[in-house]
């Protein structure tokens, strides 16, 4: 009832909504919340569990020496302070790319293996790297988001993040700003949350990663930033570039004092 | 020489810690921006060199002084290619089907597929879409408020070509100046606004 | 071997209350690869629960279910600390079975 509330005063606030359209948001919404139960994304969560667990690699090694910032192994409450500054590689690196370093450093996989098909594809069995980040982010449900902005490093991902977020480029013309740098706005009838404002940030940073109903599949926060990339007409991101990773810092910083809900569920 | 070498060991550390923390320049910053981008299909990261309008209004937080403004509009209303054979309205039939489509240019499209307007993304623009987004200002009966003088088509033309023409910074993309649509579908396109029978104007 | 079920039992005043999420592709054998290929069906067809060697739910699934499917139901018998078993039977003759513990 609660949420159907909030849905119209929702529907109030966004500027022009004919009347037939304040009824679909309030459907939406009611239809979201038909869908938090029986998260599909419950079933990957047990399945990183067990990939983080079990001995594998060349090197037949768990990840329990994975030092996420909390120290060897610990994974509550770790992806809540990420990205940030990993000194054992002089980097700021978001959770999948510190996954990806230690998958490397300590089970020996190859870096190209893992990254050259981060993202499943449609009707296929998700990657490791999805179901560990399942797992991982499952961990810190609840927790406060906390990006640190102590090291010089993080403070240079930020602004470089920043930086990136207002660059408009591309045959579009778009940056994420474009889109996401003004209150109120939506494509088609797609919302779209100003990051410029704390609580549109710690909403977006909160729940991703997110099972997308209409993929079948979990999707991390690094495949969102690519699919966004793609629509903004802009070329490939490199998985687990730098530029993504300060892109990533700066909506974690944007995003600070949010509570974590991931994985979460969406269309 | 113990003690000054301790002496110049212990300020060298405390130098170290009272550093203060100096921003990238925009050239550091470009460059880990574009290392952090590769080729995909059409999509080359030659596109992440801005032109002179994407560096001023990113520059100018989409919001230019007045003289950048005038300078930027000016440019772009230059870009305006205009129907050679001044005929300005096509099919609006099919104007409302580039109007829907929001396929083109992205790394998943082939260099053969015909990019839509996606109008319908930002613009109310028939009363029987109510899939419609408000990032541009609604459309609907855009002719019926202004008429079809040439005038009235000049502009809308240009507007579609360059948007920059008269609102330097604009969130809408270059269709004509960016070689997104054609000249044919912008024809298709301007009736969908401007012919008295498209539903835009019902 | 297919991934297990994960499954909720609560015993409440008008019944057991059961929630089950199946892992599952649930392919239709409609849709078509990025080559352009049919990929072929593969999807749940039957789905058992027993409770105390009866059973509860017996249901024929086609193509019309999504992927990963919840399914919810209540059954009237069972009481907490019992036992429930949940099994799946695919197109292909993949089947799965797991058990839980109302409480």
């Amino acid at each position: 009832m609660r949420a159907a509330i909030a849905s119209a005063a929702l529907a109030a606030t966004v500027a022009g909504a004919a009347l037939a359209q304040d009824n679909t948001i309030i459907q939406i919404e009611r239809y979201r919340q038909m869908l938090q139960e029986g998260n599909p994304a419950e079933l990957l969560v047990v399945r990183g569990e067990g990939l983080w667990q079990e001995k594998r690699g060349p090197k037949n090694v768990s990840l329990a020496a994975c030092d996420l910032g909390l120290g060897a192994g610990v994974v509550k409450g770790a992806y809540i302070q990420m990205p940030r500054y990993f000194a054992d590689a002089d980097q700021v690196m978001d959770f999948e790319t510190r996954l990806v370093h230690c998958m490397v450093s300590l089970q020996g996989f190859k870096r190209e293996e893992l990254t050259k098909t981060p993202y499943s594809g449609a009707g296929q069995r998700q990657t490791d790297i999805e179901s560990l980040t399942a797992f991982v982010v499952e961990q810190s449900r609840g927790a406060k988001i906390a990006v640190p902005q102590e090291h010089p490093q993080e403070k240079a991902s930020f602004d470089r993040g920043r930086y990136l977020f207002y660059m408009r480029a591309g045959p579009y013309d778009f940056a994420c700003s474009t889109c996401h740098g003004v209150d109120n706005q939506r494509i088609r009838l797609q919302d779209l949350p100003n990051f410029e404002k704390p609580e549109p940030a710690q909403r977006a940073f909160a729940t991703w990663p997110a099972y997308r109903v209409s993929q079948g599949a979990l999707r991390t926060m690094q495949w969102r930033l690519w699919d966004c990339f793609r629509q903004m007409r802009w070329p490939e991101p490199i998985f687990a570039s730098q530029a993504t990773v300060d892109l990533t810092t700066y909506l974690g910083v944007r995003a600070a004092g949010g509570k974590m809900d991931s994985p979460s569920i969406k269309r | 020489m113990k003690k000054s070498l301790i002496f110049v060991v212990t300020i060298a550390a405390l130098a170290g810690c009272e550093t203060l923390y100096t921003p990238p320049t925009e050239q550091e910053t470009q460059a880990v921006i574009k290392a952090g981008f590769r080729d995909r299909g059409i999509a080359k990261v030659e596109r992440l060199n801005q032109s002179e309008l994407q560096q001023q209004c990113t520059k100018h937080g989409n919001n230019p002084p007045k003289d950048v403004r005038a300078r930027l509009e000016k440019a772009a209303l230059a870009t305006v290619k205009y129907p050679a054979d001044g005929n300005w309205l096509g099919d609006f039939k099919l104007g409302e089907r580039i109007a829907q489509t929001g396929a083109g240019l992205q790394w998943t499209d082939s260099p053969q597929s015909v990019a839509g307007g996606n109008c319908y993304a930002c613009h109310q623009l028939s009363k029987a879409e109510i899939s419609y987004g408000n990032i541009g200002p609604t459309l609907y009966n855009y002719g019926k408020l202004r008429g079809s003088g040439e005038g009235v088509a000049r502009y809308t033309w240009a507007k579609i070509w360059n948007t920059n023409s008269f609102n330097a910074c604009s969130s809408m993309p270059r269709f004509g100046d960016a070689g997104v649509l054609t000249e044919e579908q912008i024809r298709h396109l301007m009736a969908l606004l401007l012919d008295p029978n498209s539903p835009v104007n019902k | 071997m297919p991934d297990p079920m994960r499954i909720r039992a609560t015993a409440q005043p008008d019944g057991v209350d059961v929630r089950v999420l199946m892992s599952h592709e649930m392919e239709t054998g409609q849709r078509r690869d990025s080559g352009g290929t049919l990929v072929p069906a593969h999807h749940i067809t039957n789905v058992t629960v027993m409770h105390a060697g009866k059973v509860v739910l017996s249901a024929e699934w086609g193509p019309a279910v999504s992927k990963n499917p919840y399914m919810q139901f209540k059954f009237q018998g069972g009481k907490k600390g019992d036992e429930i078993t949940v099994t799946w039977l695919d197109n292909k003759g993949e089947t799965r079975t797991d058990k839980a513990v109302i409480n």
